[in-house]
């Protein structure tokens, strides 16, 4: 997967300004940044979701803002995407919801589609929840059932936009080694895009950071580790100030407060 | 004044561009009569129960006030063919296509609301669903089925409640109730009703699915979306009622 030199804005503001990204076959391949920098938005580019203004993007070789809604759907039936908060569908239970995709898409019988779901929920460790409604999970194994549903047709891309917010850290860790699990073990390609930067260090092959709507930083985590420039060591490390201010701009302080005039 | 024209005529646009991208996702969701049918018993089976108790109240009411009206001229004997002619031609569908508005309208939106709000509707497009065909249709199909035969459950208990007031309360005799009824009510007047609780649903159900669809995906945004459904559902069902009358009147 490629994506080159994208130019993307909404209305007047610019969120991505030249991006160059790829994505090799088989690998773990994160996308960070502080929050607001279109990670999502990035998602929404590779699966067709939004067109670039200018560039390419190219998965499989093709170009997805060139298709048109059945190739794309087509595509699409090739990834696997798993949402922040999971979307598992509300009015169907923890089976149906895995089985969703294949009841939509295939004509399985019954058995063999009972057998497919019930050996992805052992994937994930969730067989015994199979009758549970998704209002019944928590959080972490929400998110568990949603990686279940995207693998549950053999994609060869798994997309996860932001899959560990929220979670407690033995929910982290367990999304963090399926990650990786699924990646070794079904040969997906996989790519995270978090802001979780230690758990995503920890499993990521290679990583892109972006800020300010270009790449920052590329390379192993070792190597972003390593980076002298100040806006990725802020951001890895993590501090509070830096060349990404503590403060939105606003007015004179001083003046702010000994003054009356309205907060414009 | 302008804006506010431009802004509905805008939306009135939407809508009818919305409505030829369920009707082209209706013939694979036909497909499916399962999930209609489980659409059907949403809206319909759900809201039995407010139709029939607010069809029997409206149905005693005409009793009622048929009878004061109709004694003034000493005809209370026409007071079947009365009641059935008010609930069959307006009452059954307009109040049942309100009170559907109400029950079941704002459930299909908050419904599909909540779903655009939790990332339901664009997850099934990343699996290559479409939400159109796999939610839009089928609640849509099922609205339109479900509100004609709503409108008849509310006309059939309503003449129960005209004849429990008329007869069994006011002493109008029974057999001329019911024959008299039987000679004037065609089967032209009973089509009339199933015409209009048709267009109802066909517009209840149409801006449900659509408010939900495109409703803001927030709380606030769902509730607002919400309350839209109700209100152009009213009263766009009240200028169709107008409409159609004059309509068949002139038929």
């Amino acid at each position: 997967m490629d994506v080159r030199n994208v130019h993307y804005g909404v209305g007047s503001r610019k969120i991505f300004d030249g991006v160059d990204i790829t994505v090799e076959r088989g690998s773990i391949t994160a996308v960070m940044g502080p929050s607001g920098t279109g990670k999502t938005t990035l998602l929404r580019l590779i699966t067709g979701q939004v067109a670039p203004a200018s560039g390419s993007v190219q998965v499989f070789g093709a170009d997805v803002a060139a298709m048109r809604q059945g190739q794309l759907f087509a595509l699409r039936r090739r990834m696997g995407m798993l949402f922040q908060n999971g979307a598992l569908l509300t009015d169907l239970n923890v089976f149906e919801n895995v089985a969703f995709p294949a009841r939509e898409h295939t004509r399985l019988p019954e058995p063999l589609l009972r057998r497919l779901v019930l050996m992805k929920l052992q994937a994930v460790g969730l067989r015994g929840a199979a009758l549970l409604m998704p209002q019944e999970l928590s959080g972490g194994m929400a998110r568990r059932v949603a990686l279940a549903r995207a693998i549950v047709m053999d994609p060869e891309i798994l997309i996860y936009d932001e899959p560990f917010v929220g979670l407690d850290p033995i929910s982290m860790g367990v999304v963090c080694r399926l990650i990786r699990q699924l990646n070794d073990a079904l040969g997906i390609t996989s790519i995270v895009v978090s802001h979780d930067v230690q758990e995503v260090s920890s499993i990521a092959d290679r990583s892109y950071l972006l800020a300010g709507g270009k790449v920052i930083a590329a390379g192993s985590s070792e190597e972003l580790r390593a980076t002298p420039e100040p806006a990725v060591r802020q951001f890895m490390e993590g501090s509070a100030d830096g060349p990404v201010p503590f403060h939105y701009p606003a007015g004179d302080y001083r003046a702010q407060l000994l003054g009356s005039e309205d907060l414009t | 004044m302008n804006g506010a024209f431009a802004g509905s005529l805008a939306r009135f646009g939407s809508v009818a561009l919305f409505l030829l991208q369920v009707l082209r996702a209706c013939g694979p969701a036909l497909a499916r009569p399962r999930l209609i049918a489980h659409q059907v018993y949403n809206c319909g089976a759900r809201s039995l129960v407010i139709i029939m108790l607010c069809g029997l109240f409206v149905g005693m009411v005409l009793g009622l006030q048929g009878y004061d009206l109709l004694a003034r001229f000493g005809s209370e004997s026409a007071l079947g063919v009365a009641a059935t002619l008010g609930l069959l031609k307006e009452l059954g569908p307009v109040v049942t296509a309100l009170l559907f508005a109400g029950r079941a309208g704002t459930a299909l939106t908050s419904e599909i609301g909540l779903m655009r709000a939790t990332d339901q509707l664009t997850a099934m497009q990343m699996m290559a669903v479409d939400p159109m065909r796999r939610v839009i249709a089928p609640r849509f199909i099922g609205g339109l089925i479900a509100m004609p035969l709503l409108a008849a459950v509310f006309n059939v208990i309503g003449i129960f409640g005209a004849q429990l007031v008329g007869v069994t309360l006011l002493g109008v005799d029974q057999g001329t109730f019911w024959s008299q009824m039987q000679n004037a009510v065609e089967l032209s007047d009973v089509n009339e009703g199933i015409v209009k609780s048709f267009a109802f649903g066909v517009i209840c159900s149409l801006l449900a699915v659509y408010e939900g669809y495109n409703a803001v995906p927030t709380a606030e945004g769902v509730g607002l979306a919400t309350t839209r459904t109700v209100v152009a559902s009213s009263v766009m069902t009240l200028v169709i009622d107008y409409m159609l009358t004059a309509a068949f009147l002139k038929a």
